[in-house]
């Protein structure tokens, strides 16, 4: 470094600008307005709109939201069976989609993290499911368990599984987003193959920031693939670990687009999810006020995530000042 | 003595199939995740060639070309559908969310992490959390305020919502760019008689536009990916983008056209995932939210 050292004097003099508009204290809000009024007007306004419909009776036809109704739209949510299916299934897709997407990420982050031929081919394809937009590869899905033309029907009939007469006939096909248990099963197998790239390549994230003098030193006394897992690698990863699980939770959670593409909640409402059932009753149904009192029911995990994260980051944070 | 010179040898053959025992694990662990991840992308792309003969008889082996392959169902999605509009629409959505994400953004990045002091970290961070507000929660008192505006129906609802994800988004990016700016160009320039505005515009811009262009690609295929706003807001096909236009428009009631289906889906699949792809590491380094440091 060869630049005379800068004083607090001249950089403060440099800082107050040409312009009035130019000072710090003006010129930092001023360069956040268009950014912040965007935030508050479109994301901070609909979501206090979002509460106020909920309480009211506003319907398409009927955009009055100031007919306070109290709890009514929460009442007669809860009370629908649709609705208790749909909470149970959100929760329960999740929870076996994350679970699952947090020990296969752990491999494939460890695969992807050494050397071998093809690995840039590899992480490409691997990424896919995240990389293109989810409606589109959802459709390949759609295409990919259909009723009469799936493609595995027919491996499963060649090798003499399917079909009259035999292990899982006597139907010529399984009939994947028609029955109860296979259509969730397809949905949480969705959920999976979408969110596991993005938790991987956090992982992989903080895989490599592992310094490599803790690796040598723990080759150098003696410590196996096991004993590095388990002592070195783990405790190491726990915090990005909880980062890409938290981040892959909002996803699957929060999803529209697969329960949508994939099986419009059914067969019968039987794959139905928070985010879909409020679609059908507030857009399709047109009436709002149910739609957002059963998005709502989003919000209380939503806020527990935020808070965790908020957490995990002022705790990195920290560390970086020690 | 035969078993002391012994020992290292037998020690190294054992290394040696251990290490191939370990890299065969490798290769069969990186082949099944990349086939399970491209194995819709592999059947959309197989399908769109097909004739109809050999796609609907379920005794056809599916894997192979028992037609020959047909160029049909791609001249068929682009002649005869509106899918061309749809690519028009998206193009002409991305580019003006593009337009109005890079206006926002970095003025606020800069902000954050230049003038704000200790507390833009944090606001940073709250910002960013703004893009985890999933569309579920918000496109239905969206929907009444696209109404309200005159905009439903029109493909400018989508422009005006769209930035909505992609500046929280963008800001937190940006952000990580401008931390490595050496700031001292910037006094320099103010010291030789420019404005604040003038240095920036000097010298700050031209050292951070990988930055910029980092931004320019995420914002434009986030556009891209979503889905759930655009359904909820355009009903009239002349407006719809590729990833709404394709579901609701190319399946008719009961009547699919597989081929081109699968088609206009894999045209925007790969060139959105090649981009993405590339830029991919800024993506990860924003979603660490610094827990990794590297």
């Amino acid at each position: 470094m060869s630049s005379p050292p800068v004083t607090e004097a001249s950089v403060s003099g440099v800082s107050e600008g040409r312009f009035w508009f130019e000072r710090e204290r003006v010129l930092g809000p001023l360069f956040l307005l268009p950014a912040v009024v965007y935030i508050v007007a479109l994301v901070g306004f609909p979501l206090v709109l979002a509460v106020l419909y909920a309480f009211s009776g506003v319907t398409v036809g009927n955009p009055r939201i100031d007919e306070f109704v109290g709890l009514d739209n929460f009442r007669s949510v809860w009370t629908d069976r649709v609705f208790q299916k749909a909470l149970q299934n959100t929760i329960v897709f999740t929870v076996i989609s994350q679970v699952i997407v947090l020990i296969l990420a752990n491999l494939l982050a460890n695969i992807l993290s050494a050397e071998f031929r093809g690995k840039r081919l590899v992480r490409f394809l691997v990424l896919l499911p995240w990389t293109t937009p989810v409606a589109l590869g959802v459709l390949g899905w759609f295409w990919l368990l259909d009723s009469v033309y799936s493609p595995i029907d027919w491996t499963l009939r060649f090798f003499g599984l399917l079909g009259p007469d035999t292990a899982l006939g006597p139907a010529r096909n399984m009939y994947y987003l028609g029955t109860t248990e296979l259509a969730q099963f397809s949905v949480i197998l969705v959920h999976i193959w979408r969110t596991l790239p993005l938790a991987t390549v956090i992982l992989l994230a903080g895989l490599t920031a592992i310094p490599q003098d803790i690796r040598d030193a723990a080759d150098i006394d003696g410590a196996g693939f096991w004993r590095q897992l388990i002592y070195i690698r783990l405790p190491l990863l726990l915090p990005i670990m909880a980062v890409a699980t938290l981040f892959a939770t909002v996803f699957a959670f929060t999803d529209l687009t697969i329960a949508l593409v994939l099986t419009r909640g059914g067969p019968v409402n039987d794959t139905q999810v928070l985010a879909s059932w409020a679609y059908f009753r507030g857009i399709q149904g047109g009436n709002l006020a149910h739609g957002a009192a059963i998005a709502l029911f989003l919000l209380p995990v939503l806020i527990a995530i935020a808070i965790a994260m908020l957490r995990l980051a002022r705790r990195s944070g920290a560390d970086e000042g020690s | 003595m035969a078993n002391v010179s012994n020992a290292p040898e037998e020690r190294t053959t054992n290394y040696k199939s251990r290490r191939i025992f370990g890299r065969t694990v490798l290769y069969f662990g990186a082949t099944l995740f990349a086939m399970f991840a491209a194995l819709p992308f592999a059947w959309m792309v197989l399908t769109a060639f097909k004739t109809d003969n050999d796609l609907y008889n379920p005794n056809n082996n599916p894997f192979i070309y028992n037609d020959p392959p047909t160029w049909d169902n791609i001249a068929f999605l682009w002649n005869e559908t509106t899918y061309p509009t749809f690519v028009l629409n998206t193009l002409i959505v991305a580019l003006a969310v593009v337009v109005i994400t890079v206006l926002a953004v970095v003025p606020a990045a800069y902000a954050l992490t230049r003038l704000a002091g200790r507390w833009g970290e944090s606001l940073g961070i709250l910002i960013f959390l703004v893009y985890l507000v999933p569309p579920t929660l918000l496109f239905i008192p969206l929907t009444g305020v696209v109404a309200d505006l005159g905009l439903q129906n029109s493909k400018w609802s989508m422009v005006l919502v769209y930035p909505t994800f992609t500046i929280p988004f963008c800001t937190w990016l940006l952000m990580g760019f401008f931390r490595g700016v050496p700031w001292e160009i910037e006094e320099q320039a103010m010291i030789d008689g420019y404005s604040r505005i003038g240095a920036i515009w000097r010298t700050v811009i031209p050292v951070s536009l990988p930055g910029i262009l980092t931004v320019v690609i995420f914002a434009f295929t986030l556009t891209l990916h979503e889905f759930v706003y655009a359904l909820a807001f355009v009903q009239s096909s002349g407006e719809k983008t590729v990833s709404v236009g394709v579901f609701t428009e190319l399946i008719r009631g009961d009547v699919y056209f597989w081929q081109s289906l699968m088609a206009a889906a894999a045209l925007i699949a790969f060139p959105v995932a090649l981009l993405y792809n590339y830029f991919l590491d800024r993506f990860i380094a924003g979603f660490t939210l610094g827990a990794v440091k590297g």
